[in-house]
């Protein structure tokens, strides 16, 4: 095993963005994190441009998941600093209720409010935080469902839902608020395989609408084949990061190729 | 057998305390009124503070839940009913009542609903943040219901333990509807009063508790 330190972020690919000289909408930098004595993010350097489909990927306790649940302060970081449409995630003054209506988020387990309906699902927040109206917020939130392909199941409630459609209510009631970016945090690895399909369409339909996405997933064919950047985490540090042609050929690092192998079987 | 039948099962004494048993049932039902949405309230008041950051704060919430708890809720209402005048605070007995209820279906109430609040996986509070939505928002909109349903036949039990309880308002001089069935009882020297106010009781409450039960074999399922 080679130290962490060895594997310095490579800004080799990072060069690939800069040329598009796009300021990035997340500009993560230096960012750690510890668990009392436990560091599970060493000085983590990730940026992705507007309409950005990013992949991170890693074993297991790399810090993948956390460092995704710092950009939206459902954890905080120690140190260092996440940057996102022009304001500090970190600042400890931060709005941080104006910031997640910027940013969407699912997660592995869905988590659908169970005692409502799909479409209160969504309409919850529209109401609640961008207090807007019952009708209004209706018309939006049904034209977000039928984004993700569910207009049909408005009133129907989460148990009455397969897994792969309660993924993409909760997709949907990310996208009713109209976010600059959205966080995925392993959105296929609670479904069925066969259901693991209808999930990624929909996300493959926003990436051409232009969202800006940052994934943590362990769908390596979707990665190699739909995200513009992979990361790939281990050890709480950036092993290395460029485009799936990179991570995923024959000149990606050693530790790289190791894990993407071991996936892919 | 005769005797036992007329001591108990009079329905000429029966039909004639009927009037005043039912007068009695319209104030147990008032203070019900009062003393259930009050009791339940308090009791999310109790569930929210024991989830304080403060751990002084929640210290003193857990010693005040568990002296009501241990106190008996008769002794409760005596000590405010003729206790607080002496501190120049003279209570309606209905006032009395609602503020040992208050206190005393508080701290059970509170420790069911904390039960129900602890019962809703962490997600639920991440995914309704993560919209933006402020904690309050999300425990009342989100939290709450689902808490409140996980323990519905906690809630329901403890409701009609409380609908039991309120023949304490006798002491008081309330007259609920089992005061009214013991004075007849003893304007009668006959126990048939009393034994239609337990049928009034049972009638009133029988179904609820087949409720209870349904709802928790459905969710031993």
């Amino acid at each position: 095993m080679q130290s962490a330190a060895s594997f310095l972020p490579s800004r080799a690919p990072g060069a690939a963005a800069e040329i598009q000289s796009v300021e990035p909408l997340l500009r993560i930098r230096d960012v750690s994190k510890k668990f009392g004595s436990l560091e599970v993010l060493k000085s983590i350097n990730v940026d992705v441009s507007p309409g950005e489909l990013v992949f991170l990927i890693g074993p297991s306790g790399s810090g993948k998941s956390t460092l995704l649940r710092c950009c939206n302060r459902l954890e905080e970081a120690t140190s260092g600093s996440i940057r996102f449409d022009g304001s500090e995630v970190l600042d400890p003054k931060l709005d941080v209720n104006a910031l997640r209506r910027r940013i969407g988020m699912v997660f592995q387990s869905f988590n659908l409010y169970p005692h409502m309906t799909a479409l209160s699902n969504v309409t919850l927040a529209l109401r609640k935080v961008l207090g807007k109206s019952g009708p209004e917020s209706k018309t939006i939130a049904m034209a977000a469902l039928e984004r993700v392909g569910l207009a049909h199941k408005a009133s129907a409630y989460p148990a009455e839902l397969s897994g792969g459609q309660q993924q993409r209510v909760a997709i949907a009631r990310g996208l009713a608020l109209e976010p600059k970016m959205m966080l995925f945090d392993e959105p296929t690895s609670a479904l069925d395989p066969e259901l693991v399909g209808s999930v990624l369409a929909t996300m493959r339909s926003m990436r051409e609408a232009g969202m800006t996405m940052l994934v943590v997933s362990h769908e390596m064919r979707f990665a190699r084949e739909a995200a513009d950047r992979v990361v790939f985490m281990e050890g709480g540090v950036v092993v290395e990061q460029g485009p799936p042609a990179q991570i995923f050929g024959p000149d990606a690092q050693p530790r790289t190729r190791a894990f993407v192998s071991n996936e892919d079987r | 057998m005769d005797i036992l039948f007329q001591q108990f099962f009079n329905l000429d004494i029966m039909s004639k305390a009927l009037p005043l048993i039912l007068e009695g049932l319209k104030t147990t039902l008032l203070i019900c009124l009062v003393v259930i949405p009050l009791g339940i309230l308090g009791g999310i008041l109790v569930a929210v503070g024991s989830m304080a950051k403060s751990a002084v704060a929640r210290r003193a919430l857990a010693l005040a839940v568990d002296l009501m708890r241990a106190l008996p809720p008769l002794v409760l209402l005596i000590l405010i009913y003729s206790g607080l005048p002496f501190l120049g605070l003279r209570l309606s007995p209905l006032a009395a009542v609602s503020i040992a209820f208050f206190l005393n279906n508080a701290a059970y109430y509170g420790e069911v609903i904390r039960a129900g609040i602890e019962s809703v996986p962490n997600g639920q509070w991440e995914a309704a943040r993560s919209t933006g939505l402020r904690a309050d928002q999300t425990f009342v909109w989100v939290v709450l219901p689902q808490a409140l349903r996980n323990v519905l036949p906690d809630l329901i039990s403890n409701t009609v333990e409380v609908v039991k309880l309120t023949s304490l308002a006798s002491v008081v001089s309330l007259q609920e509807m089992l005061y009214s069935a013991d004075m007849a009882r003893s304007l009668t020297f006959n126990n048939s009063p009393v034994v239609l106010a337990a049928i009034i009781y049972f009638v009133m409450l029988w179904p609820v508790v087949r409720i209870v039960s349904r709802l928790e074999n459905a969710s031993a399922k």
